[in-house]
């Protein structure tokens, strides 16, 4: 490790592979200082600003808030709070487009600015020594702070380690071309990020700290150098300038000369890397209780007229910042109607959908490029064209990685020789396709690559997860069902135990049983016997005397009358009815037989005929039903009008008799009553069963 | 005498290595992965049985035994290419008697509808319903594997498939189709 710090303090760093030199166009704004911006009228604040999970809500629509407040809190290691930026009225609480290449919407806190930047309480501390580490790893959690070069990785975790770190390394290399925000913050504010790094070490307690600056930024390293004089384990490195230096694991390797392996964390080598606006932030929370709530923005491009650096609120729509900075209306227009507005720097960018997108705390750059600038951005069609197989891309890749290989596999969707070419190393740095003389946006294909394995892998895990469910739910049922049967089988030894023993319960269920059985057969043979009895009976009944049968019969004959009329009533009234559908059907059905017929197409004819058929069949059947019914009504009337006249004197004489035979009369009217209810569900069961058959062969014909 | 002698010598010669192979076919006899768990690896398990077998692994065992390979609906052509490969057979177009649209989608019940009946719990084959005999029942998204079997016993229709968002966390880029806003 001696040897590193020489080579270091020598200024003899080693060097990544590839790497290119793109035009840095730092100029635009590394000249002038940090601008503070009046307040925006509307603020939108989006629930998730870094790699994580989000907080759940503290706050509703119409709260009025006050600038610092949480609006969220976290309740997961991975989720940070964030705060409102300045004070105001909570208008709505929705979806809405945020900084993301998908221009997906996602939920945002709407605030409505009231103008007085009224700041909430704040507890600032002025000795670190009378905090705990615990105090300051809190501070640093509830000020929301997530690393701000990029990632976004929540900054607590990472301050948070108990292994022993070698190395902190401060990123202030900002290799990306156009960018000069932290380059500023460097040179205006060094005193506080220092202050920052010194809280960091007290967390991390490192054995060195090298704060890393490219060569391009003489300023900010002779500030930084000033400040950090009276510290002898912190080392103002200038590294080369070389694009992607700022990379988090090209950035080890220059300083330390050591590579860290696919798929390891720094941590593991004893290395931490944290930049240098988080530092800056650190400070401003641990010392005077401040959120993070602002962060420097670099808005440039040669389509605006002010290009500068500015303090940004978070949440700050960047139309209020492009309108800040001089653009002008008719220069977003451009030419097709359309501006390109990239968020981050032109290597790593991408292209927003919309220009209310807010600032977040990962956000660093806007670039507005003109046509002349960057053609690429405002092509409407793509340049590319078959890749020639110069091998330049390879030559550049920081991860050496190759990138031709990588193209074809991605194009065609190969995933498993995607993995064996470790794609997963890819940094995104856009080096080859820089590079590249075909023009193929190479990176490009490999993000689509990389999400559709993110996806698929996602995919996997689900699926893995719905087998091992789904066999655990086989195995319950299986288990259910054998402690049912066992149940099952367990009651049924015990009742049969039960029975076995001598208990006196037991013994009065078996004499129960026992009465049952005999119940039943003594029930058998009073039937047996009540039979033969029955058969005697109806021996005897024949030899009984006329009178009494004379009687009855009469009684039966005026009964039977009455109920003949009333059927021939109903009868006819059925008849009439059923005669008029008959007729209407005949006729319904007659024309449209006869067409048919004609027009002769053959399956529509014979579902027709088949319809027909049935219907006149039924007609039929219905008919001849009603006229059977109409003669046996007459006969019954008939028969029942000569009873009637053989028996009416016989009832005039016989009045001695009369109570009895009313008693037989309503005796018979009841019967008469079940007899009539019997009928009529009869004749209802016959309808159904009719209007069933009628309207079967049309479901099967249709 | 010759013959014999030749006879004798190579006969001896097949025993020999007749007995060398039969003792390496035993000794160094090689486990390989049972194509029916390749197959059930491949499969998209969401037990949604619309291949007409009552889960995946049954599925992955009648493809093993010559089963139509294009009755899987969740899986799409992708999968039905991937057992294509496997089993070395052509690739079929997926069996006509299923939706064709199989983005990804999740059960969901409609929970005033709901009357308590449990049918939906005893129909979901990876437990991903919550619920109890008259209390209102839920689906656990991130459990559901929509394989919509709870949606026909549902008594009063209260369960319907629903499309999955489209979140950051599962969106995929698509350089033609980036929605662009023009700037006014």
């Amino acid at each position: 490790m001696e040897s590193i710090i020489e080579r270091v303090t020598r200024g003899n760093f080693w060097t990544f592979h590839g790497g290119v030199h793109p035009p840095e166009q730092k100029q635009l704004t590394s000249s002038k200082p940090i601008k503070q911006l009046p307040l925006p009228k509307q603020l939108i604040l989006p629930l998730q600003q870094h790699i994580g999970r989000e907080g759940s809500l503290l706050v509703e629509v119409g709260d009025k808030v006050l600038k610092g407040q949480a609006l969220t809190s976290s309740n997961n290691p991975m989720a940070v709070p964030i705060h409102a930026s300045t004070s105001g009225t909570i208008s709505a609480i929705k979806k809405s487009i945020i900084a993301h290449p998908s221009g997906l919407s996602e939920l945002c806190i709407f605030i409505d600015v009231d103008g007085k930047d009224t700041w909430i309480e704040r507890e600032g501390c002025d000795d670190l020594s009378k905090l705990s580490q615990l105090d300051l790893i809190t501070k640093i959690a509830d000020a929301g702070i997530a690393g701000m070069g990029g990632a976004g990785f929540p900054t607590h975790i990472k301050v948070n380690n108990k292994a022993d770190i070698n190395f902190l390394i401060i990123n202030g290399v900002e290799c990306e071309p156009y960018i000069t925000a932290d380059d500023l913050l460097m040179q205006e504010r060094s005193k506080e990020i220092v202050n920052g790094i010194r809280i960091i070490d007290k967390l991390l307690t490192p054995t060195f700290i090298l704060i890393a600056i490219e060569e391009n930024k003489p300023l900010a390293i002779k500030s930084l150098q000033q400040k950090t004089s009276a510290f002898d384990h912190i080392k103002v490195c200038a590294v080369p300038t070389k694009y992607p230096a700022g990379g988090e694991k090209q950035l080890i390797k220059i300083l330390t000369g050591q590579e860290i392996k696919s798929g390891s964390l720094p941590i593991h080598t004893g290395i931490v890397m944290q930049n240098i606006a988080t530092c800056f932030a650190i400070n401003d929370a641990v010392y005077h209780g401040t959120p993070l709530l602002r962060r420097v923005v670099t808005v440039t491009g040669q389509a605006l007229t002010q290009p500068q650096n500015v303090w940004a609120l978070l949440g700050t729509p960047i139309n209020f910042l492009l309108t800040e900075c001089g653009a002008q209306p008719q220069a977003i227009k451009g030419k097709q109607n359309q501006q390109a507005v990239i968020m981050g720097g032109p290597m790593m960018g991408y292209s927003l959908s919309s220009d209310l997108v807010p600032i977040i705390k990962t956000s660093n750059c806007i670039l507005v490029p003109s046509a002349r600038e960057m053609p690429s951005a405002f092509a409407d069609t793509s340049t590319e064209v078959e890749c020639i197989r110069c091998g330049q891309c390879s030559d550049v890749c920081p991860s050496q990685l190759l990138p031709q290989e990588l193209q074809w596999s991605a194009k065609a969707k190969d995933y498993p020789q995607l993995e064996k070419l470790n794609l997963s190393d890819c940094i995104d740095c856009g080096a080859c396709a820089y590079v590249c003389p075909s023009q193929i946006p190479l990176v490009q294909y490999y993000r689509i690559a990389k999400a559709e394995i993110r996806e698929q892998q996602q995919l996997d895990l689900k699926a893995d997860k719905a087998k091992i469910r789904f066999e655990a739910r086989k195995l319950r049922l299986e288990k259910e069902k054998i402690a049912r049967e066992e149940k099952h089988k367990k009651a049924a030894a015990a009742r049969k135990a039960a029975m076995n023993k001598n208990t006196p319960e037991a013994v009065g269920a078996k004499s129960a049983v026992a009465a049952a059985l005999a119940r039943v057969k003594a029930k058998k043979a009073k039937d047996k016997l009540k039979e033969s009895a029955l058969n005697t009976k109806i021996e005897d009944k024949e030899t009984i005397p006329e009178v009494v049968s004379d009687e009855k019969d009469q009684v039966k004959a005026a009964i039977a009358r009455a109920k003949a009329k009333r059927l021939a009533k109903v009868k006819e009234k059925q008849q009439v009815n059923s005669v008029a559908e008959k007729s209407k059907i005949l006729q319904e059905s007659s024309p449209n037989d006869a067409s048919k017929q004609e027009e002769k197409t053959l399956t529509k004819i014979s579902v027709a005929n088949n319809e027909n058929n049935v219907q006149s069949q039924d007609d039929k059947k219905i008919k001849i039903a009603a006229a059977i019914a109409k003669v046996k009504a007459k006969k019954l009337a008939q028969t029942s009008y000569k009873n009637d006249k053989v028996g009416e004197p016989n009832t005039v004489s016989s009045t001695g008799e009369s109570p009895q035979k009313k008693d037989l009369i309503a005796k018979d009217a009841k019967k008469a009553k079940i007899a009539s209810a019997i009928a009529k569900a009869k004749a209802k069961k016959e309808l159904k069963e009719q209007e069933k058959s009628l309207t079967n062969p049309e479901n099967e014909s249709t | 005498m010759n013959i014999l002698l030749a006879i004798i010598v190579l006969g001896g010669i097949a025993a020999l290595f007749g007995a060398l192979l039969g003792f390496a076919s035993v000794r160094f006899k090689v486990n390989a992965d049972p194509i029916v768990e390749q197959l059930d690896a491949l499969l998209p398990q969401t037990q949604c049985g619309q291949c007409g077998y009552p889960g995946c692994k049954p599925y992955a065992q009648a493809v093993a035994n010559g089963e139509a390979i294009n009755k899987c609906a969740p899986g799409g052509e992708d999968t039905i290419k991937k057992i294509a490969d496997l089993m070395g057979v052509d690739v079929q177009p997926l069996d006509d008697t299923h939706e064709t649209d199989n983005r990804p989608k999740v059960a969901f019940i409609i929970e005033e509808d709901c009357i308590g009946c449990t049918k939906c719990i005893q129909a979901c084959p990876v437990d991903a319903i919550l619920g109890a005999a008259k209390q209102m029942h839920t689906i656990i998204i991130d459990e559901c594997t929509g394989c919509d079997l709870c949606v026909a016993p549902c008594p009063v229709d209260c369960i319907e498939m629903r499309v999955l968002p489209k979140t950051i966390q599962n969106w995929q880029w698509d350089l033609a189709n980036i929605p662009v806003k023009q700037l006014d």
